[in-house]
């Protein structure tokens, strides 16, 4: 039952991209075909869930008994960054097929805030899931990685069909691009408000 | 430009600034520890005073276990009797914990209470930190007035739009009366009051026919 | 391009919100009042000196395949300062922007930065760069908080005008969105009589 709320709130309640802002660089940069959509979200949840099982892991097995909490930042961000760079390799020994869709967008993810954001957020923030305020566990924090970077892919796949539609019709000149995908946004992040309160 | 790149010097270029930068962040943290320590207290003390009437010498830190659960306290002390307890104490929110610190006098009156933090939205719950809503638990007697919100059949006029918060934050208060009940009497409060405390944070879920949004 | 030249450019012409349309997370996150956004700008903009100018000096020694972890790690080192001049000095600023301090490190102005001037050019010119940009993006974050408060809680700079609440949705996400939508448009159409 508590994994099934936090993946509620995860995906659509407290949607990463809509409600959260975790993740708007590819949320705008790479969303104008759905197949490019999909391929980034792909990536970005198999990132997400590795990279949060090895920070969580990092943190309480290396940072907080050696008291050098202090270093979460720049640890974090270095680890990602090379696992971003061992999946690569690992990916395109293994799976050829698997990197040729999603390894173009491999490279862009150790700079997504959405990343190192879960990774963040799972061992800083209390949540309150099924009750009293708690840190999350290693499993919780799993469940919650991969269904938040799901909710990424479900914005992001949204998204990347209505701007799919936009691209057919006659926009003015100055909201072109950026700013009629902004407001597009902001409609889509309405719709999503009516998730708010369902956990 | 840059320099040639080989494996002797990529891998000792990437050890030398990690450790410049490790070394770095050790000096800057031993510095500010100490100011950080004292931001924190600060902030501590502040809530402290704002909860409790005057008191003379430093607030004493306790913890007290209530059904199942370690809650920190401060006794403070007037002339040397004393004036009442900060109690902390937290309970879930719309978007997060909403935590309290609760100060109750010496006679059992509820004197203030401060929002130490909270994740509300902007505009909707987050005003609960605002005068409007928290004034209400100021000199709030729980022997003349029910603590629960208006809608719940208590006196607590909920925040706008906003019940879910506004319960949280009764609840919060509820459950620091209880820890304040524990304290006075030296014993655990029976199990059945310490749930009931926490019981109406889990899943508060209706939505006053869509009117509510938090 | 002399150095005053080096710092305006980045508050009209290459503004990194309106123009390059970089950082957009604490953009959008952030920017629920002007004082918040303000505070989001001149934090960028601190790590986005020192990282300019660390950069700058270090980029000489550093081979060209490892090039992009070292300035993270440069950039992850001086954004964990800030995290602790903040706690240690503003902690209700650091407590109310939270999460988006440490992202700094991944805000792609900064790599950007590092990356398409700093490494070529000297210190004292990335110094001015990194001035320049950080101010244009904190101009940018205070306007857009500045009209989400005004609109979104009848407010300015904490200073209440309008009693009453404002158009609430304007201080929650699809508001930020709109917002920054139409704020881009409106830039536009005032640099392109220019």
């Amino acid at each position: 039952m508590e994994y099934i709320i936090i993946i509620i709130s995860a995906i659509f309640v407290n949607n990463i991209l809509l409600s959260q802002f975790l993740g708007c660089c590819p949320f705008l940069g790479v969303s104008n075909k759905l197949s490019t959509a999909v391929g980034m979200s792909g990536a970005v949840c198999f990132v997400i869930t590795l990279a949060t099982l090895v920070t969580y892991l990092l943190q309480y097995y290396v940072l907080v008994p050696l008291h050098i909490e202090f270093m979460q930042t720049i640890s974090f961000i270095l680890v990602i960054a090379a696992l971003v760079q061992m999946v690569e390799i690992v990916l395109k020994k293994v799976s050829p097929s698997l990197y040729q869709a999603l390894g173009i967008f491999l490279p862009l993810i150790t700079t997504n805030c959405a990343v190192l954001g879960v990774a963040l957020i799972v061992v800083t923030k209390e949540f309150t899931f099924g009750g009293e305020p708690h840190m999350l566990n290693l499993a919780e924090s799993i469940v919650y990685a991969f269904a938040t970077s799901v909710g990424f892919g479900v914005a992001m796949v949204l998204f990347a069909g209505l701007r799919e539609q936009l691209a057919l019709n006659k926009v003015p000149k100055a909201f072109q691009g950026i700013p009629i995908a902004l407001i597009t946004a902001s409609i889509l992040a309405l719709a999503f408000m009516g998730f708010s309160g369902l956990v | 430009m840059a320099v040639q790149s080989s494996f002797k010097n990529m891998v000792l270029c990437l050890l030398v600034i990690c450790f410049v930068s490790s070394a770095l962040l050790a000096v800057v943290y031993a510095v500010t520890k100490a100011p950080i320590e004292a931001a924190a207290a600060a902030k501590t003390n502040n809530a402290i005073a704002q909860v409790v009437p005057e008191f003379d010498g430093t607030p004493e830190l306790s913890q007290i276990n209530v059904a199942g659960t370690d809650y920190t306290y401060y006794k403070v002390s007037k002339d040397g009797a004393v004036a009442g307890y900060a109690i902390m104490a937290a309970a879930t929110g719309f978007s997060g914990p909403v935590s309290l610190m609760v100060g109750i006098t010496a006679d059992g009156i509820i004197y203030n209470t401060s929002v130490l933090s909270q994740s509300e939205t902007p505009g909707l719950g987050a005003k609960c930190t605002e005068p409007a809503f928290a004034d209400q638990f100021r000199n709030f007697n729980p022997a003349e007035k029910v603590l629960k919100v208006k809608k719940d059949g208590g006196d607590v006029d909920a925040i706008t739009a906003s019940t879910i918060t506004s319960r949280a934050y009764t609840n919060a208060v509820q459950i620091a009366l209880d820890v304040y009940k524990a304290i006075t009497t030296g014993a655990r409060p029976d199990a059945a009051s310490g749930a009931s405390a926490s019981a109406g944070g889990s899943s508060e879920t209706d939505n006053n026919g869509g009117q509510d949004n938090e | 391009m002399s150095k005053l030249q080096l710092i305006t450019k980045g508050l009209i012409k290459e503004n990194p919100t309106f123009v390059l349309i970089l950082g957009m997370c604490p953009t959008l996150a952030t920017t629920t009042s002007a004082m918040n956004g303000m505070g989001m700008g001149f934090a960028t903009l601190f790590v986005l000196v020192l990282s300019n100018m660390a950069i700058s000096a270090a980029a000489p020694y550093i081979p060209d395949k490892v090039r992009i972890p070292s300035y993270i790690v440069i950039i992850a080192a001086f954004v964990t300062i800030l995290q602790f001049i903040m706690q240690a000095y503003t902690p209700a600023m650091y407590e109310t922007l939270g999460l988006f301090i440490p992202l700094i490190v991944v805000n792609c102005i900064v790599l950007g930065r590092a990356e398409a001037f700093a490494n070529k050019n000297s210190v004292i010119d990335s110094a001015c760069d990194g001035l320049g940009i950080g101010l244009g993006f904190t101009l940018a974050l205070t306007v857009l908080g500045l009209i989400r408060e005004i609109i979104g809680s009848g407010s300015a700079f904490g200073f209440k005008f309008i009693s009453g609440d404002g158009i609430l949705v304007f201080v929650l996400a699809p508001g930020a969105f709109l917002a920054l939508g139409y704020l881009i448009v409106l830039f536009r159409k005032l640099t392109a009589k220019k």
